[in-house]
């Protein structure tokens, strides 16, 4: 059974983590995913499903940690402030390799900052943002579809790797309203036999731990997290390419951005500039290997976000600065034109031309 | 004809505590698994670790464990509970988990009557890191960051964690029991037992503190240790079931 429906970014996230078989979930309100939570509110009881407002984000997460712990797809959400209270659980839930769905959408920071969309969350989502050696599994939708796509492949490879999967929005894409497919899937029953859901007809109890006392057996836990790491790598990078062929420019932009920066080259294509756009759908892993292989054609990049330039560090070390790395961005909520974005592009190529000269 | 009569529960692995000599946690630990032995609900009980000396929980119950992060067993627990509406799960914290780092979800726990069952140890100290003030050491003890002894003016007076949840509606049971003698082993285990039972019923959330010795931290051998808490902790603590709602 297929369905389109008009609803918010925010909503897209519920309506598809239950029809991914998320039968939990709680939170703690904050704008803007706070119709995710309201949405989850008010679902979940009319499918059996539990929703929770728990008294915080720690709570809220450590919830999580006990639900998926006893074996069940669990999800929550919350936006910057609340992601932040939340990573010493998500390191929790790395360590213990419990998997489950975090949904950010990020605003404005640092601190209190604002409920405006900004993707300044970038390196806490990828590069750990609590403690130890970790990785989550990070997507960035830019459509509404696409946060109810990547919301359902979230639990799938949350299952499959037995790891965090964070989606990564912001204020923009929570907000806004788009047309949705809702594809109803056939559910794949997952074996967890891992869990701690009490011993039944086992006989050797299920721990969910991620305390190593022994220096040796700490070292071999995260050689083994490591291990994984790198499979993932291999197997679930995941971008989106437009007219990059004969690019001289490329633009690199996720999320929210990428859309903007979409209309931009389009502009400058339609002004006969060799422009494309780049856009990493999976944050980590990076696409890294795809990057390089188009740093090698192509005569530059720019990077933009919402941001002062996160996501810029990772263009760079994937192209392995073969190419000059540009960047343009906007802070605290405010959203660039794709006119700003434009003008950037021109001003690249045509000094680019100007060198050649 | 021989018959055993006294066996180690099946709920205890055959592992060695690494507890201190002469600290409690270790009696309490055989109480629970007993209980559970006794209610029969070991295939179905799924335990709640905290972070402090009983961390290893795991290793020593014989039976599914989580281990939660400092402070937030409850918030775990409410989780497992509610993928697994049937089974016993219960948490086991110390008071610095339980009294302040997760004061917080202890009280929501309580709030939302969530049906768990908390064994909270109050040993009036933090052990395993060695000593420090908790928020139940007494007056004037002395601790490794309350080296003048515990000081109200500044830093406040001991929290009675019993009192404070037997407030809260959604609390079912509420009880506290030392293991100083047999006697008050034995009250330990009625109270253990009712609120594991509790639980099993169905009902609202229940908690038992039991006031415990920490020798090592305390400085004291594990005779001096248990006078200690006798003639301090329970004029500070009295015992009692401070909640029986029903029962009352
Ligand atoms: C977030 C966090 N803060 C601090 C610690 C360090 N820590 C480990 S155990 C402990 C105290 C535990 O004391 P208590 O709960 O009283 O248990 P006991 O050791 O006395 O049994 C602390 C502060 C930690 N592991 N995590
Ligand atoms: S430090 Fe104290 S609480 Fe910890 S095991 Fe030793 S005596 Fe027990």
């Amino acid at each position: 059974m297929s369905e389109t429906r008009l609803m918010k970014g925010n909503e897209a996230i519920g309506e598809a983590a239950i029809i991914a078989g998320c039968r939990y979930y709680f939170g703690y309100p904050i704008t803007p995913q706070t119709e995710l939570m309201e949405y989850m509110a008010k679902r979940m009881p009319q499918i059996e499903g539990v929703f929770l407002q728990a008294e915080s984000e720690i709570a809220a997460i450590n919830m999580v940690y006990g639900a998926a712990g006893a074996g069940a797809r669990v999800m929550t959400s919350s936006s910057s402030p609340g992601i932040s209270l939340k990573a010493e659980g998500i390191s929790y839930c790395a360590g213990a390799e419990l998997p489950c769905v975090i949904v950010n959408i990020m605003r404005g920071g640092p601190g209190l900052g604002s409920i405006q969309p900004a993707q300044a969350d970038y390196f806490q989502a990828t590069k750990g943002g609590g403690h130890g050696d970790y990785r989550n599994i990070v997507l960035a939708p830019n459509s509404v579809q696409e946060m109810a796509d990547l919301t359902m492949l979230s639990f799938e490879l949350a299952d499959k790797y037995r790891n965090p999967v964070m989606l990564l929005g912001d204020g923009a894409l929570g907000q806004m309203m788009e047309p949705v497919n809702l594809e109803e899937k056939p559910l794949v029953s997952q074996e967890k036999p891992w869990a701690a859901n009490g011993l039944g007809e086992r006989t050797k109890p299920n721990v969910i731990n991620s305390l190593y006392l022994k220096p040796e057996q700490l070292e071999a836990h995260n050689i083994h997290l490591q291990n994984k790491y790198q499979k993932i790598i291999k197997q679930e990078c995941r971008w989106e390419e437009f007219s990059v062929e004969d690019a001289e420019l490329i633009v690199v932009a996720y999320g929210i951005t990428s859309r903007i920066a979409r209309s931009a080259v389009e502009m400058a294509k339609r002004d006969g500039l060799k422009v494309g756009l780049f856009r990493p759908i999976s944050l980590w892993p990076f696409p890294s290997e795809r990057l390089l292989t188009l740093a090698k054609q192509t005569r530059a990049f720019l990077v933009a976000e919402l941001s002062a330039g996160q996501m810029i560090e990772d263009v760079r070390l994937a192209t392995r600065q073969m190419k000059p790395v540009h960047f343009y961005g906007r802070m605290g909520g405010m959203m660039p034109s794709s006119r700003e974005i434009y003008n950037q592009v021109n001003l690249i190529v045509r000094e680019k031309k100007e060198a050649v000269k | 004809m021989n018959s055993k009569l006294y066996a180690r529960p099946e709920s205890l692995t055959d592992a060695p505590f690494h507890y201190c000599p002469g600290c409690q946690h270790g009696i309490v630990h055989r109480i629970i698994a007993e209980v559970i032995d006794e209610l029969g609900v070991r295939k179905q009980t799924i335990g709640v670790a905290p972070v402090g000396c009983s961390v290893l929980a795991y290793d020593y119950f014989n039976f599914d464990i989580v281990q939660a992060s400092h402070g937030r067993a409850p918030a775990v627990a409410t989780g497992v509970k509610r993928v697994c509406p049937d089974s016993t799960v219960f948490t086991y914290q110390g008071d610095g988990d339980l009294a302040s780092i997760g004061c917080a979800e202890v009280v929501h726990a309580a709030a939302r009557g969530e049906r768990i069952t908390t064994i909270f140890i109050n040993n009036a100290i933090y052990g395993m890191t060695g000593g420090q003030m908790a928020p139940t050491t007494l007056v004037d003890q002395v601790t490794t960051t309350s080296p003048y002894g515990r000081n109200v003016n500044q830093v406040g007076t001991p929290l009675c964690i019993s009192e404070m949840l037997s407030t809260i509606k959604g609390a079912r049971f509420i009880a506290r029991v030392a293991v100083n003698n047999p006697s008050n082993m034995a009250k330990a285990k009625a109270a253990i037992k009712k609120a594991f039972q509790l639980q099993n019923n169905g009902e609202g959330f229940c908690l038992v503190e039991v006031l415990s010795t920490c020798p090592t931290n305390w400085g004291m051998t594990p005779v001096e240790a248990v006078k200690w808490l006798e003639t301090n902790m329970i004029p500070q603590y009295p015992l009692g079931v401070f909640k029986d709602a029903g029962g009352e």
